[in-house]
Formats: structure tokens, C-alpha cells, sequence
């Protein structure tokens, strides 16, 4: 251990990570909230083939505050990982690896995402509330 | 050349995990089945007024039976593919990965049938 002059990896707690590393990890945790989320869309399908005493007995927790926040969480969850999800499909394919194109498309997944989470709650609350 | 593969598996092309690319090529199939089929599904919902009868109708538009069907089965796929990347890559104990590898699995299968079923029954009218 006398010669310690070779590269090492990134100390995790102290090195601070770019944007795509950060989405890159983010990507993961929502990939597994969201299997888990997709839980909650079974649940739906269940309830409301069950029939409409069950779906109003659901319904009434996705509309309580907590549900409420729940959904808007997960709805960003979704759409975070949908566009950042784009991006992977657009490196799959071999473009967007240049490191401006790299940064800029993060920064646009995550505003595209804010966007899509706002205009599908803005769709809910105006007709269902 | 110093190649330590047979040329059968040379032909084959399924490498070390026995798989070849499917693994990848199917986690972006669904991917991008997923594309219209969320933006779709995410707006449609929050549009649709909170009551049972309503969902019901929508539901049982054959249109609609189709896709949610094919939504189900696509998120279980994709869910499936992402979490066993996910956990061979965390779960380094052979015995626990296997475990971990089979519930995952078997849920995804068990969830994505009840999904399907639960939109037929629906869209059947019971």
C-alpha cells in the first residue's frame, strides 16, 4: 500500500456526480417504484372488475391528500424514467455521446418530465375534481 | 488466434449467459411499445371522470381492451428484464440471487396475469 499512485474510482460520499450519473442511478430507483407502482394500476384493474363498491373504496384513497402525493410522485417517477428512457434509446442506437449533447439531453429530460407531469395533472384536476 | 470458444458457439452466438442479445434487444422492444402506450394510458385515465361506470365504458371499448392488455403485458415484460438487471447486479450471494431472481419473476408473471384477466372481465361485462 506503500505505492498509491494509481487511478482510483470516484469516492462516492465526497465526489460529486454529474447530472447523467445521477440520472443514471435514477433511473434505476424509478425502474423499481414504478414495477412496484404498476401494482397500483393491477389494483385499479382488480377493484374496478370487481365492481363499483371496491373502485369507490380505492378511489377514495387516491383522492385523500396522501394518495394525492403518492400519485404526483409517481407520476413524475413515470415520466422521468419514460423520457430519460428516450434518451437510452437514442445512445442505443449511437447518437447524443458528445459530452454537451450528453448534458443538454439530461437537463431535457427532466424539464420534458416536469412538463409531462403538470399537463397530465392539469388534464385530471380540470376534469375530475 | 487464442479463442477459447468452440466454433458451435462461435455460430450460435448466445455467449456466457446463454442468451445472446435477447435480454437486451427485448428490454428496448418494450420499450418502445411502452412510448405511446404510457403517454396514452397516463392521460386518458386522469382525463376520465373518478366513477365506476365511466372507467367501465371506456374500458370496454375494444380499442381500449386491446391496448390496456398489451400495456399490461408490455410494463410486467419490461419490469421483469429491469429488475433482474437490477438484482444481478446487487445481489452477489449465488443462492440469494436465484431466490431473488425467481420471486421477481414469478411476481411479474403472477401480476401481469392478474392485470390481463382483471381487463377481460372487465371488458366482458360480468
Amino acid at each position: 500500500m506503500s505505492n498509491n499512485n494509481h487511478p482510483v474510482s470516484p469516492h462516492l460520499q465526497i465526489y460529486r456526480l454529474p447530472l447523467t450519473a445521477l440520472l443514471s442511478i435514477t433511473h434505476r430507483i424509478t425502474g423499481v417504484l414504478l414495477s412496484l407502482g404498476s401494482l397500483l394500476l393491477v389494483g385499479l384493474l382488480v377493484a374496478a372488475a370487481e365492481g363499483a363498491e371496491a373502485y369507490q373504496g380505492l378511489i377514495v384513497h387516491f383522492q385523500a391528500w396522501y394518495g394525492q402525493v403518492f400519485l404526483l410522485g409517481l407520476l413524475f417517477s413515470l415520466y422521468l424514467h419514460f423520457c430519460n428512457g428516450i434518451r437510452h434509446l437514442f445512445w442505443d442506437v449511437g447518437y447524443g455521446f458528445e459530452l454537451e449533447t450528453v448534458d443538454l439531453t439530461a437537463r431535457l429530460a427532466i424539464a420534458v418530465a416536469v412538463v409531462l407531469t403538470v399537463a397530465t395533472w392539469w388534464v385530471g384536476g380540470a376534469v375530475s375534481v | 488466434m487464442k479463442d477459447l470458444r468452440t466454433p458451435l458457439s462461435h455460430v450460435k452466438g448466445l455467449g456466457s449467459a446463454r442468451e445472446g442479445t435477447s435480454h437486451f434487444w427485448h428490454q428496448r422492444l418494450t420499450a418502445l411499445l411502452l412510448i405511446p402506450l404510457v403517454l396514452w394510458v397516463g392521460f386518458s385515465i386522469a382525463a376520465l371522470p373518478a366513477d365506476h361506470a365511466t372507467l367501465v365504458d371506456w374500458v370496454q371499448n375494444p380499442l381500449v381492451t386491446v391496448a390496456l392488455v398489451l400495456l399490461v403485458m408490455a410494463v410486467f415484460y419490461h419490469a421483469q428484464l429491469g429488475l433482474q438487471v437490477v438484482i444481478e447486479d446487487y445481489v452477489s450471494s449465488h443462492a440469494r440471487r436465484t431466490l431473488a431472481l425467481l420471486t421477481s419473476n414469478l411476481l411479474c408473471l403472477l401480476f401481469g396475469i392478474i392485470g390481463v384477466i382483471s381487463v377481460l372481465k372487465i371488458s366482458f361485462g360480468s
